[in-house]
C-alpha cells in the first residue's frame, strides 16, 4: 500500500500573510503534458493593489534598516533554500519538466544569485556613493537610496525560480520593497519562496508574489501611483510598451524586457535607486 | 500690517536708495538675426522666424529662425555624420581639449554672455555675472578632464558612447542648462542636438559663436530653436539615442510617453516643491538669508526652488518677521543693473501663471504680504510675495509656481517635519537649517529628495550631481553620475553564479 499524499494549497503571499486571490479564482498548473499538479490563485487587480499596499507599509522598516542587517537577513534566504532543496527541486521537475540535474543546477545558480546578492548590501553604497570636491566651504556626499515600492513581471520562458530570484533580490539589496508577478505557468516554486521568506526574517510586506496572469495584472501595477519602479523583466510577451507609456504617469523607473534571466550584476541594484547628495556647510573657524 | 511694515513700506530716502547703475551693454555685438546652428554654420530655419524679447522691457533683441521638423532633420543628420566620422574616433584627450577650449573662451567672453542672458532672460546681472557664467565655465573645465578618464566613471572597463544626442533646455538658467546638458555628452563622446527654450535663445547663438572659434568639428554641436514643436520632433527624431529634458514635468511625463519602447536612454530633470525646514535652534540670520536666496533667487525661476517654508512654531513669527523686513530692502529692477536683486519675470505666460495661483492661495484663505516696491512701466513684473496661514493641501503649498512666491507652514516636531517636507509627488531638493549637526543628518537620512542642502541653499557645483526623487524625474546631472546619464556600460566581467554555480 502507498501512502496517500497531502497535497499542498498553492497561496498568494501578500503582506506576509496567504490569502487565496480575493476574487475567489484559480487556475490549473500542470506538467507540460497537462497532467494536473495543483490549483493556483489567480491574482487580481485588488490583490494587487493590497499587494502594493503592503509593500509601501513595509518600505520604511527595510529600508531603513542597515545594509549589516538586510545582507544577513538575505543571507539566510540562502541558507534555508538550501535546506528545502528537495522540495525546489521536485517543483522544478514537475512544472518544468526538467531533469533532476536541470533542475539542481537552477537551484544551485538560484542560491549563489542570493548570496551573491546578500553580500552587497552594505557595499553598495561605497561603489554608487561618491565625495564630491565641491568649490566651497562643504563637505558634500552623494548616497544612493532605494527608489521605494518595485513592481516586477519575473521572467516567463524558462527557469522559474531562477527567473525570479534574478529580479527580486536586486531590488531588495538597497531596502525596496516588491510586488512580483511570478512565472504564469510554473508557479509553485515561487510559492515555496514565499514560504521560505516567511519563515526567515524579512518582514511581512517587503516581497509580496502574486500568481496568475501578468497580462491581466501587470497594467494595475504599472500605472499604480503608489509604485516608483516598474521592471518588465518577463514582459516581453505582454503588451510592455504600453506598460511603460502607463508607467510614464508617475515617471516610475523602467527596465524592460530580458531574454532568458538577467545575469547577476550590480546595475541591477542601482538601477532601483536614487542618489541624494547632500552638501553640509562646514562653518567659521 | 504691523507698524514694522509701515514703516518699511513708508520708503523714507535711506543708504539703501542706489543711484542706477547699470551694465553697459556695449560688450555685446548681436545680429539682427540668428539662424539656426546646424554642421558648424549658421543657416536659416524654414518656420517662420520669432523675435526674442527682453522681458523687463518687452522691446524685440533680435529674430530668431525657427526649426521645423525637415530642419531637426538636417540637423540630426549632421550630429549622426560627426559622431560617426569624427567625434567617436578622436581620442579622449582630444574631445577634453576641445572642451578646455570651449570653457577658456566661456571666460574671456564672460561678460558679454552676461549681459547677452540678463537682457534675454530677465534675470538681474549679478546673477548671471556671478552665477551663471562662472557655473557654465566650471563644467565646461569640469567635464573635459572627464573625456580621456571614463574607464574610472564607475563604469565598468571601457564605456561606451551613446551615439546622438537630443537636448532640450529651459528658459530659467539658459547658458547653464546648455552647459550641463553639452559638457557631459561631448566629454563621453556623444555629438549634440540642443533645443534652447523659445523665450531665450539668446545666449546659446553666442555661444555656438564660441564652438566656431573652438574650432569644433561641424556637426558636434547642433542648435536648434523654436518652440514645443521644435522640441517634439527632435525627441522623436528616430535617429537619436538619448534624451536629456529639463522642464516641467508634465513635458517630461509626455516625453517619457513618446520614447516608450524606443530604446532611447532617459533623463529627466522636472520639476519640484522643495520644503526649506528652518529649526529653532537654526542660526538665523544665515537662514534669513538662506530663505530668501532659496525662492527669490532667479525670481524664484528654479526647480530646486525652497518653495514650501516649514518653519517650527515656536520660532515662525520671529521668521516672518525678519523675512519681511529683509524682501522690503530688496531693489526689483532693470536686470541689468548691478543693484537689482530681483529682475523681471521671464514671460508674460509666466506671470500669468504666478498671479493666477497667488490668487488661488488667497481665495484658498492663505494671508497674503507682498513687499512694497515699485513696479516698472513696461515688462513682467512680481514683487517678492509671502503666504503664511497656509495648509498643506493649499495648491500654492503642493504646486510649483516657478515664480517669487514663498508658502509658509509650521511644524512643531522633526518627524512632521519630515512628513511634511515628503508630503508631496516630487522629490527634486531640500534644506535644513539648524546648528545640531546630529538633527542634520538625521533629518537629511529621512528627507526623499535628491538634492540637500543643510545651512545653506541653491549652492550647485560641476562635480556635484543633481536630480530628483519620484515625479521630479531620473537621472542625474553633474559629477561622476552626471557621466552615467551619456554612456553605456560596456559590462563588467560576469560573477561565477551565473556559470550554474560550477567554476
Amino acid at each position: 500500500m502507498t501512502r496517500l499524499t497531502v497535497p499542498k494549497t498553492y497561496k498568494l503571499y501578500i503582506g506576509g500573510k496567504f490569502p487565496r486571490s480575493e476574487s475567489g479564482r484559480t487556475y490549473e498548473v500542470a506538467t507540460k503534458k497537462g497532467a494536473f499538479l495543483a490549483n493556483a490563485a489567480l491574482a487580481s487587480r485588488k490583490d494587487a493593489r493590497d499587494a502594493v499596499v503592503a509593500a509601501r507599509a513595509a518600505f520604511s522598516g527595510w529600508s531603513g534598516a542597515t545594509g549589516y542587517n538586510r545582507g544577513q537577513v538575505l543571507y539566510r534566504i540562502a541558507e534555508l533554500l538550501e535546506g528545502r532543496r528537495e522540495q525546489f527541486i521536485d517543483e522544478l521537475m514537475a512544472t518544468e519538466s526538467l531533469s533532476k540535474s536541470a533542475a539542481t543546477a537552477q537551484l544551485d545558480t538560484a542560491i549563489d544569485a542570493w548570496v551573491w546578492y546578500a553580500g552587497w548590501a552594505d557595499k553598495y553604497v561605497q561603489v554608487a556613493g561618491n565625495g564630491n570636491p565641491v568649490s566651497g566651504p562643504y563637505f558634500n556626499l552623494s548616497t544612493p537610496e532605494p527608489s521605494g515600492v518595485i513592481a516586477i513581471v519575473a521572467p516567463q520562458d524558462s527557469s522559474s525560480l531562477l527567473g525570479l530570484v534574478s529580479v527580486i533580490a536586486p531590488a531588495l539589496v538597497s531596502g525596496n520593497t516588491v510586488v512580483v508577478v511570478a512565472h504564469q505557468n510554473a508557479p509553485l516554486s515561487a510559492i515555496s519562496l514565499s514560504e521560505v521568506l516567511a519563515t526567515s526574517d524579512v518582514p511581512g510586506g517587503v516581497v509580496n508574489i502574486l500568481t496568475g496572469s501578468p497580462a491581466e495584472i501587470a497594467p494595475w501595477l504599472a500605472s499604480h501611483a503608489d509604485v516608483n519602479g516598474l521592471d518588465l523583466a518577463g514582459a516581453e510577451q505582454l503588451e510592455w510598451v504600453d506598460l511603460q507609456i502607463a508607467a510614464a504617469d508617475t515617471l516610475k523607473r523602467v527596465l524592460g524586457p530580458v531574454v532568458g534571466v538577467p545575469a547577476p550584476s550590480v546595475e541591477r541594484i542601482v538601477q532601483w535607486t536614487e542618489t541624494k547628495t547632500v552638501w553640509h556647510t562646514k562653518s567659521l573657524i | 500690517m504691523t507698524e514694522n511694515d509701515k514703516a518699511l513700506s513708508a520708503k523714507v530716502p535711506s543708504f539703501l536708495d542706489y543711484a542706477p547703475a547699470p551694465e553697459s551693454t556695449s560688450v555685446l555685438h548681436l545680429k539682427k538675426h540668428y539662424g539656426l546652428f546646424i554642421d558648424g554654420e549658421f543657416v536659416d530655419g524654414r518656420g517662420d522666424a520669432f523675435s526674442t524679447i527682453s522681458p523687463a522691457t518687452e522691446k524685440e533683441i533680435a529674430s530668431i529662425s525657427n526649426a521645423n521638423s525637415a530642419d531637426v532633420d538636417v540637423a540630426v543628420a549632421a550630429a549622426r555624420k560627426a559622431y560617426d566620422r569624427t567625434w567617436s574616433k578622436l581620442s579622449g584627450a582630444d574631445r577634453g581639449k576641445y572642451l578646455f577650449r570651449i570653457a577658456r573662451l566661456v571666460q574671456e567672453r564672460a561678460r558679454e554672455l552676461a549681459v547677452a542672458e540678463s537682457l534675454d532672460n530677465g534675470k538681474p546681472i549679478k546673477e548671471s555675472r556671478d552665477v551663471d557664467v562662472p557655473l557654465v565655465a566650471a563644467w565646461f573645465f569640469y567635464y573635459a578632464g572627464w573625456a580621456d578618464k571614463l574607464d574610472y566613471a564607475g563604469l565598468g572597463p571601457n564605456p561606451q558612447s551613446l551615439g546622438v544626442a537630443a537636448q532640450v533646455i529651459p528658459w530659467n538658467f539658459p547658458l547653464l542648462m546648455l552647459a550641463w546638458k553639452i559638457a557631459p555628452a561631448l566629454a563621453a563622446g556623444n555629438t549634440v542636438v540642443i533645443k534652447p527654450a523659445e523665450t531665450t535663445p539668446l545666449s546659446a547663438m553666442i555661444f555656438a559663436e564660441i564652438l566656431q572659434q573652438a574650432d569644433l568639428p561641424k556637426g558636434v554641436v547642433n542648435i536648434v530653436t523654436g518652440a514645443g514643436d521644435t522640441g517634439h520632433a527632435l525627441v522623436n527624431h528616430p535617429d537619436v539615442n538619448k534624451v536629456a529634458f529639463t522642464g516641467s514635468t508634465g513635458v517630461g511625463r509626455a516625453i517619457a510617453k513618446s520614447v516608450a519602447g524606443t530604446g532611447k536612454k532617459v533623463t529627466l530633470e522636472l520639476g519640484g516643491k522643495a520644503a526649506n525646514i528652518v529649526f529653532d535652534d537654526a542660526p538665523m540670520d544665515q537662514a534669513i538669508e538662506g530663505i530668501v536666496n532659496g525662492i527669490f533667487f532667479n525670481q524664484g525661476h528654479v526647480c530646486c526652488a525652497g518653495s514650501r517654508l516649514l518653519v517650527q512654531e515656536n520660532v515662525h513669527d520671529e521668521v516672518v518677521d525678519r523675512l519681511k523686513a529683509r524682501l522690503s530692502t530688496l531693489r526689483m529692477g532693470d536686470p541689468l543693473d548691478k543693484n537689482t536683486d530681483i529682475g523681471a519675470i521671464n514671460s508674460k505666460a509666466q506671470l500669468d501663471r504666478i498671479r493666477e495661483l497667488s490668487d488661488i492661495g488667497e481665495a484658498e484663505g492663505s494671508e497674503r504680504w507682498t513687499a512694497d516696491c515699485p513696479i516698472p512701466e513696461n515688462g513682467f513684473w512680481f514683487a517678492p510675495t509671502i503666504f503664511t496661514n497656509v495648509s498643506t493641501s493649499s495648491r500654492i503649498a503642493r504646486e510649483e509656481v516657478f515664480g517669487p512666491v514663498l508658502s509658509v507652514l509650521t511644524f512643531r516636531t522633526p518627524a512632521e517635519a519630515i512628513a511634511k517636507a515628503n508630503n508631496t509627488p516630487y522629490g527634486l531638493s531640500a534644506g535644513i537649517w539648524s546648528e545640531k549637526g546630529s538633527r542634520v543628518l538625521a533629518v537629511a537620512d529621512k528627507l526623499r529628495a535628491g538634492v540637500i542642502w543643510a545651512n545653506t541653499f541653491n549652492r550647485f557645483d560641476p562635480a556635484s550631481p543633481f536630480g530628483g526623487y519620484k515625479e521630479s524625474g531620473y537621472g542625474r546631472e553633474g559629477g561622476r553620475h552626471g557621466l552615467a546619464s551619456y554612456l553605456e556600460s560596456a559590462g563588467w566581467a560576469a560573477p561565477a553564479v551565473t556559470k550554474g554555480g560550477k567554476k
